[in-house]
């Protein structure tokens, strides 16, 4: 990327940083991402160390199915963080994405053929982007909090989960859990679509959108008075949130094989979670999906860890909450100290 | 701006736009609104009976709403999502520890009150040193209780509550007004006056409107910003003490359904989520409004699933009415 693309990612706040050679420029730039993925070396290497068998392939592709669907929403996640918004109704659109996808499968039964397993799982995505849209319209045309919009929206999600399937049940084909389950010349498919993401949002960070969007972050006001449409940005990255939703609840509905009215919820905060642990800032501008994808993980990883050290069962959540905070203290301090208050 | 509540107290006909304008104001109309549809729609509903029983449901939301409040008026993207742990925390020991008996109410009083100052103090600290950003502080916090009070329990929590608690809490003390609406009257005036009359109220408004005005005119950021959080501790650990009054018997998420709501409390109460704006008597507002808007979906005998989506859309409608930000051209 060229100086220009500093300018305009960096919104003028910390122009003054645009100085010396450009790899430390991009150091600097990154500095979060740089850093979770130090903490993310130090998780696999304690987990290697407690559980050995870590990287053969079944355990590396069970762990990767597990992380998979939160991965995907803490990408979804960080589409609206970067603007400086928020979606707390994540929980919410997976779980509906989840039971609409497996009352589908349902209705199609008897039906074989790609065609059964493809329709519902596109339904499903298109439910979520719906979904993603209408909270964007309400927090970029209505002008409504970020923060208590989405939660007002969750509401709705969830009680439309829970009127398409009251209780948890359901079924869902072989051939997704499949193909979710499989390889691709050695590598776990969901090895491919944790790759797939990375690509997807390499394209759009690469392109004007991705630029808008740390913009927007950057300072609203700057974004407008340089024309750019603010709110048909925000729209975009909230249905760009909702797409990724969707394909979590997708990947979710794959991995636990069932429909449940409740399951999405801890994603929401989750996801949240994932993205500043990967160095993306909630006031918007800075980070990137990338970091947020290796935020996700570290947060499996710790689950597993602590399944691994012996912690006794009632000490779990507990020791869990620790390492997130001390994960989340890391990537605060290594942000990058422009304001001294 | 500090006292919004004033312009309501003086309804005149020229001043019905104002307070149209006004969200404290609107939002006490707004629960009187409610309370009359719940009227319209199920006969009874205004009962003096029923309002009292709304009110004293509304009084746990209101308490922890407090302590919502201050953090969410000192800005920085205050707040906090430990409310419902701690609460959680502070309910199963006052259970464990009263064990069904009068003598230790308040053993149990001044831990849950300690435990919560402390918990709270401690994410006022990741976030006000640490610099760690308030939500996910907030919410590893409350991973981390949610940890605590289950090796507390070891997964079962164990006691009841004291007669003497249940009497304060459910009975009446006088002209038939239960103890917990009295006791969540003296809270609001108390926190009212925290925030208008004191020199503590002026520097949390200070902190929350301007963080660097606010350091160069000799505020103390850091130990205000970690005093809001500590407090907001302590309220929902008092809210999770008295609820056990009201419930009798605990389980280990007791407060879970508080967290989220209260920051909705406090944002229909007219208080701004990016500080420095707002009044506790919004606060109170907001939480009867919540809690009717709960009773009238339950008195309608409306599925779960439908329940849900009508909280959302109706919420959404009241953000759509006042809770709506500035446009960008200025």
């Amino acid at each position: 990327m060229g100086s220009h693309t500093h300018t305009v990612t960096d919104s003028g706040e910390n122009l003054h940083q645009v100085t010396g050679p450009s790899w430390r420029i991009r150091a600097r730039r990154n500095s979060g991402l740089i850093v979770s993925l130090i903490v993310f070396t130090v998780v696999v290497v304690v987990n290697r160390v407690l559980q050995p068998n870590l990287f053969d392939r079944p355990v590396l592709r069970s762990n990767l199915t597990t992380f998979l669907p939160l991965v995907l929403a803490s990408v979804g996640q960080t589409m609206v963080v970067l603007t400086g918004a928020i979606d707390l109704s994540i929980g919410g659109i997976v779980t509906l994405v989840n039971v609409a996808t497996v009352a589908l499968f349902g209705a199609m039964s008897g039906r074989t053929g790609m065609g059964a397993i493809l329709l519902p799982v596109i339904v499903g995505v298109a439910t979520g982007v719906a979904a993603g849209a209408v909270n964007g319209a309400l927090v970029a045309y209505l002008r409504l909090q970020p923060l208590i919009a989405t939660f007002a929206t969750n509401f709705i999600w969830m009680g439309l989960a829970l009127y398409v399937l009251p209780t948890p049940g359901g079924s869902v084909p072989d051939g997704l859990c499949r193909v979710y389950r499989g390889y691709f010349i050695g590598v776990p498919n969901s090895a491919w679509f944790i790759v797939l993401t990375f690509l997807i949002w390499y394209l759009v960070r690469r392109r004007k959108l991705g630029r808008y969007l740390y913009a927007i972050g950057g300072s609203e006001n700057s974004a407008y008075a340089s024309g750019i449409n603010v709110s048909a940005v925000r729209l975009t990255s909230y249905a760009l949130c909702g797409l990724f939703s969707g394909l979590s609840g997708i990947a979710l509905t794959a991995d636990i094989a069932s429909g449940d009215p409740l399951v999405g919820g801890p994603l929401t905060l989750s996801s949240v979670t994932a993205a500043v642990i990967g160095g993306t800032r909630l006031s918007g501008g800075e980070g990137g999906a990338a970091g947020s994808i290796v935020g996700a993980m570290i947060l499996g990883l710790a689950r597993n860890i602590i399944f691994f050290a012996n912690v006794p069962p009632f000490y779990q959540d507990f020791v869990y909450g620790l390492l997130v905070i001390g994960a989340l203290a890391i990537a605060a301090a290594s942000g990058v100290r422009r304001r001294s208050i | 701006m500090r006292s919004p509540l004033s312009t309501c107290t003086n309804i005149g006909t020229g001043n019905v736009r104002r307070m149209f304008a006004n969200p404290v104001a609107l939002a006490y109309l707004l629960a009187v609104a409610l309370f009359m549809l719940g009227q319209v729609l199920s006969p009874g509903f205004m009962s003096a009976a029923q309002i009292l029983n709304v009110l004293r449901v509304a009084s746990f939301l209101g308490i922890v709403a407090a302590g919502q409040t201050l953090v969410i008026l000192a800005g920085g993207e205050g707040i906090d999502l430990s409310v419902g742990s701690i609460m959680s925390l502070a309910a199963v020991m006052t259970a464990h520890i009263t064990l069904a008996r009068d003598a230790f109410l308040l053993h149990a009083l001044a831990a849950v009150i300690l435990i919560g100052l402390a918990l709270g103090a401690i994410s006022g600290l990741g976030i006000a040193c640490l610099r760690i950003p308030p939500l996910v502080m907030t919410l590893g916090m409350a991973s981390v209780v949610q940890g605590l009070t289950l090796v507390y329990t070891q997964g079962q929590p164990r006691g009841r509550s004291a007669p003497l608690l249940n009497k304060i809490v459910v009975e009446p003390w006088f002209l038939g007004i239960p103890g917990i609406l009295i006791i969540w009257l003296l809270l609001a005036i108390a926190v009212s006056v925290l925030l208008e009359r004191t020199s503590y109220g002026r520097r949390l408004y200070a902190v929350g409107s301007n963080r660097v005005a606010a350091a160069l005119s000799g505020v103390n950021v850091q130990r205000t910003v970690v005093t809001a959080y500590a407090l907001s501790g302590m309220f929902a650990a008092l809210a999770g003490y008295l609820f056990v009054g009201y419930t009798t018997t605990v389980f280990l998420d007791i407060g879970g359904d508080y967290v989220l709501r209260s920051v909705a409390a406090v944002v229909v109460g007219g208080t701004s989520l990016a500080g420095g704006i707002g009044t506790y008597a919004g606060s109170v507002a907001g939480s009867v409004v919540l809690t009717v808007l709960d009773a009238i979906l339950t008195t309608l005998r409306m599925g779960a699933a439908g329940r849900e989506v009508v909280h959302g859309i109706v919420l959404v409608l009241l953000l759509v009415a006042y809770g709506r930000q500035r446009k960008l051209r200025q």
